[in-house]
């Protein structure tokens, strides 16, 4: 730990909540990325889910563009997330479509799940995370258009996880027999991320 | 799809992380994307940082050509985006190396 | 690995800029154009890091100056510009970077072009070529307002006492009363009146948020310098390197 500078506290907020280990609390909404904001015009947005355990190229199972996308139930909800670079935000509110909403008639053996960004971004995550109400598209953000720099026009959101499996500008997912490391996982980072048993990096427990 | 030109930094920014795994500065390096063969100075990538992770991006095609993590004891570093780094060794010390 | 200094005197500069001086009794020798990274650490361990460019030019005394600007959002800029205090210790780790410098050996015209707070490090290649160097030099100094202007009077006393340092203002958004240029941005024909012509074949450093360094390299491009005669140095679209 480096010397301690007199009266520095940084960007953040005294907390009477519980939060997970190595977490401080903010109030802002920091922007991390991994590359430059692609800009997705609504007439051309889509999200695919295909499979790909079947040789080279992907079967597409299903496939909505933005008008068929929002025609479907989504739901409003708020939840807590918390960031692997240790910032955490209390109570966000957002709208969007639950994977159990676009999973609902794929049949499928396949356990894992590779969901893809416009972009290059990836991340992986076990089917069994994004089911049963644990997971969304969302498309709104705080009652507005999810902005582009959060992610927009839709983002995943897998709020029990740490924030970089929610991945920003996504475009669908690829079914997978057995989980492989996405954008992050492959340099370091928990293939899992659980972040109440601080699962930060790969070899945590 | 269009892309932004405003949320990056440049190579000069990662210098400090990277002064802990090269021997030598990697601003005044070229290198090579492996992706579309631009030949550019280190100092030149679009260096985005606040991130999990360190991402540096050609200037030209915008493909990620070196990644850095530091988890706690471990820095995990790809450079499978450069074909490859020319580094000018004239700077340093003849004793030695 | 990083070293510590002491706050040993501050200077305000502007409204919302300070200059920090540090004694660092381990530090190397800098060349002028590099910069550091400065770390903060709380009681409870939580630290930022942000990168400051340095501002001295290189001096026998271990004395370290940086310039920082005051953003409005700031987590640490807030904390460099109004709460250390002389005596105050700093984490510094450098002196970073081998291609954005400047060495006194260089002879070749220099091109220099600040936006904002870019104008830092390219104080301390002016400072460092003071002590000695007669190496034409230019600067184009872009910055939204008089008021924000930094290094004012000793960069005029500087011009005045050495012709071979020109110098030029231009103002984005508010220009002061009868100035000849309308406020705005640098463009092609700002370039082509103020800046070393290309066929010099000067050496060019750009300083600034990424937006100012984007356009004012493709606008040297395009005038006819050889992009890797044109070093550059980007700060956050705000102006602080995060």
């Amino acid at each position: 730990m480096g010397i301690i500078s007199r009266g520095f506290s940084g960007r953040r907020s005294a907390a009477d909540v519980k939060l997970p280990p190595g977490q401080y609390l903010t109030t802002d909404f920091p922007v991390l990325s991994a590359g430059p904001t692609p800009h997705v015009s609504l007439d051309r947005w889509e999200f695919t889910i295909d499979d790909a355990s079947n040789g080279e190229f992907p079967e597409v199972l299903k496939r909505w563009d933005w008008k068929s996308f929002r025609e479907l139930p989504s739901e409003t909800f708020t939840v807590d997330i918390h960031c692997v670079t240790r910032w955490s935000k209390l109570g966000t509110s957002w709208e969007g479509v639950s994977l159990d909403v676009l999973l609902a008639d794929v049949k499928t053996d396949l356990s894992y799940a590779m969901f893809r960004s416009y972009g290059d971004y990836t991340t992986n995550l076990p089917l069994k995370d994004v089911i049963n109400k644990q997971a969304w598209i969302a498309f709104k953000f705080d009652g507005a258009d999810l902005a582009p720099e959060h992610g927009g026009p839709a983002r995943l959101l897998v709020p029990h996880l740490y924030f970089w499996k929610s991945a920003k500008w996504v475009k669908g997912l690829t079914l997978m027999s057995h989980d492989k490391p996405g954008f992050w996982e492959g340099l370091g980072y928990h293939i899992y991320g659980d972040p109440w048993l601080e699962q930060r990096y790969s070899g945590d427990e | 799809m269009s892309l932004d030109t405003d949320d990056y930094l440049d190579g000069n920014a990662a210098a400090g992380e990277l002064s802990n795994i090269f021997a030598m500065d990697v601003t005044a390096a070229q290198g090579q994307c492996a992706h579309c063969g631009a030949i550019k100075r280190f100092a030149e990538a679009q260096l985005y940082m606040q991130g999990p992770g360190i991402v540096a991006r050609c200037s030209v095609c915008q493909h990620v050509i070196l990644r850095l993590v530091k988890a706690r004891q471990r820095a995990f570093l790809d450079l499978r985006g450069l074909r490859c780094l020319i580094l000018d060794t004239s700077q340093l010390q003849e004793s030695g190396r | 690995m990083w070293r510590v200094g002491t706050v040993v005197a501050l200077h305000d500069e502007t409204v919302t800029a300070r200059t920090i001086t540090l004694k660092v009794p381990d530090w190397p020798g800098h060349v002028a154009g590099q910069h550091v990274d400065v770390r903060l650490t709380a009681a409870d361990g939580y630290s930022a890091v942000r990168s400051y460019s340095i501002a001295s030019a290189p001096n026998s005394e271990r004395r370290v100056e940086l310039t920082v600007e005051r953003l409005p959002n700031g987590e640490v800029s807030p904390y460099l510009t109004q709460e250390i205090a002389v005596n105050d210790r700093l984490e510094l780790r450098g002196p970073i970077g081998g291609w954005f410098v400047w060495r006194t050996q260089q002879t070749e015209p220099i091109q220099l072009v600040a936006g904002g707070s870019g104008i830092v490090p390219l104080m301390a290649i002016i400072r460092s070529r003071a002590s000695g160097s007669t190496a034409p030099f230019r600067l184009l100094y872009s910055v939204r307002k008089p008021e924000a202007v930094l290094y004012r009077e000793e960069l005029q006393a500087l011009s005045d006492q050495d012709h071979s340092l020109g110098l030029t203002y231009a103002y984005t958004r508010v220009a002061p009363k009868d100035w000849p240029r309308p406020a705005g941005r640098i463009d092609a024909a700002l370039i082509a009146n103020t800046t070393w012509p290309s066929k010099l074949v000067p050496t060019c450093y750009v300083c600034g948020p990424t937006s100012f360094v984007e356009s004012a390299s493709r606008l040297l491009t395009a005038s006819g310098n050889d992009p890797d005669k044109i070093r550059t140095e980007r700060f956050g679209p705000t102006g602080e390197r995060q």
